[in-house]
């Protein structure tokens, strides 16, 4: 393939890497940025999300549209109150006590993964797209000194794949004015500058906890909703989210939701180009690469602000 | 152990109303012993164990159900008919999460702690690989049902064997002239990036080049991997024929987005079944796939020509003429390759009887027992074809399958011959110690 058409087609999977990557670091981040809590079961929420939309795809056994749409409705809500409910029984426990709420996750982590083993099953399942066209992508070439069109071989996207790069950037929006524009938002926002605080000011920082949890989870939910369609769903599909998300969080500073979505872009979009251009494994070994040096130099990330 | 009775002298002599009484008594009893305690004539009715060493999760978990319905069927097969030596045959199995370390794990659990008799069914290559090592210092004959080419190429020991499966090397070898004759010369390989996936670019391209082709780029694809339209451009314009073949879960979503990126303009396409076992051809987005062709070691949907021996492997495993589950049309079977466990446990069952093998201490007469055969003939026990067993590579060799997908279905279009997958011998397993 020419040059140009590659690094096209590279761009826009990236993209759609990005989109999917920006919305479930975000839920990492929002939890770590009110809570202070490093969520290592993050993966294993998205790998639910998934493997609910497969089943409620299922359940519901309409058209492929109508079933994704239900399903993109009820699977955020439904993991949402899964992680509410674990926050109000395991993590407040614990007292959000930094190093055991790492230790409870990872114990979350594996329960999750291994009741889905349990139920769903080892294999992949696919869930229909509620629309997929291909659409081809011209490329333009020079003859004879005339700029022409021509469609290259191989240079084309799915309408579907556009639909999850909108709707990552609707959701991002929305979570953006809930967070700056909205009552919760303000709760929330109050809760991460001073709990204690916060509470002496009449705010049910437990339940906001919960809540941000139940949000948090959610985002990876409906992110996973969101790229089953292209993927399937399957038990083991938690970990490279969470290796990705954890790396997007870090480069973006920890809490930092611009810095999120903008090292999802950097991180999303280098990994489709590397991956086309090189291997899919160095792309890898570069953004793991990359967050050693922000941890050595810029500890608290690209946009995060220095915490005392 | 009982102790032994002697009939004291100046006690009274058992009348013969006793005698019948004690023989009614037994007769009762007999009958109500479960039927594995039946076997007659074996001078123990000890069950014969057979380690069955499954992917029942990981990657391989799709492939490991299907084994394990086939290892079932052969085994309530061979149990109906007796048993091996007389004695029942029993399955322990062992999940090794398609993970070699677990692997040798699961090979050290069947010989020390379930004193199994032998292991048997590993499927990917990386897991014999990582198990087969252990297998040999434990004496512990093992006996792969995974194509790897890994056993014939010497790499492994004199416990390891493969004689109800053919390995990937002479599968390609009698793929190329197909591919050269009728689809075209240049060709670029799509395949998972492990042992397995290399041996289909090392022995694929050899014998392409053979035919006078030339494999103009290999593609590499980690098993684990997800999405895939990002390996696709590599794929040069003046490709002839695309060569995939891919493995583990995400397989649909690669031939999937094969056809997505092609679109209208795809070329010839040559696949090895394994990018679609388990998976319905019918699913939305292959609808492209029609017209291209594929390599099965055994053909999953039943042909006109099916022999009866297939048809009564499929009444058995319970699988229906389209390959997928009888009790669901959805569960979609590995068929191409799940026929090696059922013919695997008929060896075994041969090898053991014609060794007389009694306990682990026959392991050694075991081995020389199967590496003594040659003729596996076509039937019940061989459904697949008629097979040619290597002694001195430990592997066997048999008829390969070209179908073609028409309408949906994948119908037969080519056989080759059991000597057109023949290659020199690499190793001789028979000169090593037991």
């Amino acid at each position: 393939m020419d040059f140009g058409p590659y690094l096209m087609l590279a761009t826009l999977e990236g993209a759609v890497t990005a989109a999917v990557l920006a919305l479930t670091a975000s839920g990492l981040a929002l939890v770590f940025g009110v809570m202070r809590v490093v969520n290592v079961a993050h993966g294993e929420f998205f790998m639910l999300g998934s493997v609910l939309a497969w089943w409620v795809t299922q359940m519901v056994g309409d058209t492929a549209a109508v079933g994704f749409a239900v399903a993109l409705i009820v699977v955020p809500v439904l993991v949402g109150v899964l992680a509410a409910v674990t926050d109000m029984t395991v993590l407040k426990r614990i007292d959000y006590d930094p190093e055991r709420t790492i230790v409870a996750t990872i114990g979350i982590l594996y329960i999750l993964q291994q009741v889905t083993l349990m139920t769903y099953g080892p294999d992949a399942r696919p869930v229909s797209p509620p629309f997929n066209t291909r659409i081809a992508l011209p490329w333009f070439e020079f003859v004879d000194g005339k700029i022409g069109l021509y469609w290259p071989w191989g240079l084309s996207i799915t309408s579907y794949k556009l639909a999850v790069i909108g709707a990552a950037g609707v959701i991002l929006i929305a979570l953006w004015l809930v967070m700056t524009r909205s009552k919760l938002g303000l709760l929330m926002r109050a809760t991460e500058q001073d709990r204690d605080m916060a509470l002496a000011f009449g705010i049910p920082v437990e339940r906001i906890y919960a809540m941000v949890f139940g949000l948090g989870a959610a985002m990876a939910a409906l992110a996973a909703v969101l790229i089953v369609p292209i993927q399937q769903a399957h038990y083991l599909m938690g970990a490279d989210p969470l290796l990705l998300s954890f790396i997007v969080v870090i480069i973006g500073g920890l809490g930092s939701f611009p810095g999120t979505v903008l090292a999802a872009l950097l991180i999303g979009l280098s990994d489709g180009i590397i991956s086309v251009f090189f291997s899919p494994t160095l792309a890898k070994i570069l953004a793991t690469l990359v967050v050693a040096m922000v941890l050595v130099f810029r500890p608290q990330g690209l946009f995060g602000a220095k915490r005392t | 152990m009982t102790k032994s009775k002697t009939v004291p002298a100046t006690g009274a002599r058992p009348t013969r109303r006793d005698a019948l009484k004690t023989l009614a008594l037994g007769g009762a009893a007999a009958a109500t012993v479960p039927l594995w305690a039946r076997y007659a004539g074996a001078q123990t009715s000890e069950p014969i164990k057979v380690g069955f060493q499954v992917h029942r999760t990981g990657i391989g978990a799709a492939y490991g159900r299907w084994y394990d319905r086939t290892t079932s069927a052969a085994a309530a097969l061979i149990n109906e008919q007796g048993g091996i030596n007389g004695r029942p045959l029993e399955i322990v199995s062992e999940d090794d999460g398609t993970d070699p370390k677990r692997g040798a794990e699961v090979v050290e659990k069947f010989a020390t702690q379930h004193n199994c008799d032998i292991g048997f069914g590993t499927l990917f290559s990386h897991v014999v690989i990582g198990s087969a090592p252990r297998a040999g210092e434990l004496k512990l004959p093992y006996f792969v049902v995974s194509e790897g080419h890994h056993v014939a190429s010497g790499m492994l020991n004199r416990y390891t064997l493969q004689p109800g499966i053919t390995d990937v090397k002479s599968q390609v070898q009698a793929m190329a002239p197909f591919v050269a004759d009728n689809l075209g010369k240049k060709v670029t390989m799509i395949f998972p990036d492990f042992a397995f996936g290399h041996d289909h670019r090392d022995y694929f391209t050899a014998a392409i080049e053979a035919q006078g082709g030339e494999v103009l780029e290999h593609i590499a694809i980690p098993p684990t991997e997800t999405s895939f339209t990002k390996y696709f451009p590599k794929i040069p314009r003046d490709t002839e024929v695309i060569y995939h073949v891919m493995v583990g879960p995400a397989v649909l979503t690669f031939v999937k987005e094969l056809g997505e990126f092609f679109g209208p303009q795809r070329p010839e396409m040559f696949g090895f079944i394994d990018s679609l076992e388990a998976v319905d051809i019918g699913s939305p987005g292959l609808e492209f796939l029609d017209g291209t062709y594929f390599w099965e070691g055994n053909p999953r949907y039943a042909q006109d020509d099916q022999s009866d021996y297939d048809a009564f492997f499929r009444e058995r495993v319970g699988v229906d003429a389209n390959g997928a589950s009888i009790s669901d049309p959805k569960d979609v079977s590995t068929y191409a390759h799940m026929f090696g466990c059922w013919e695997t446990l008929h060896v075994v069952k041969a090898g053991m009887e014609s060794a007389g093998y009694q306990g682990p201490k026959d392991r050694a007469a075991l081995i020389e027992a199967v590496e003594a055969m040659t003729d596996l003939p076509h039937s019940n026990a061989h459904p697949q074809g008629a097979k040619i067993f290597n002694g001195k590579t430990h592997q066997v060799f048999g008829h390969q399958y070209i179908t073609k997908v028409v309408d949906g279905k994948l119908l037969l279009v080519h056989t080759t011959s059991i000597e057109d997958t023949f290659y020199p011998d690499e190793v001789d397993y028979t000169t090593q110690t037991l």
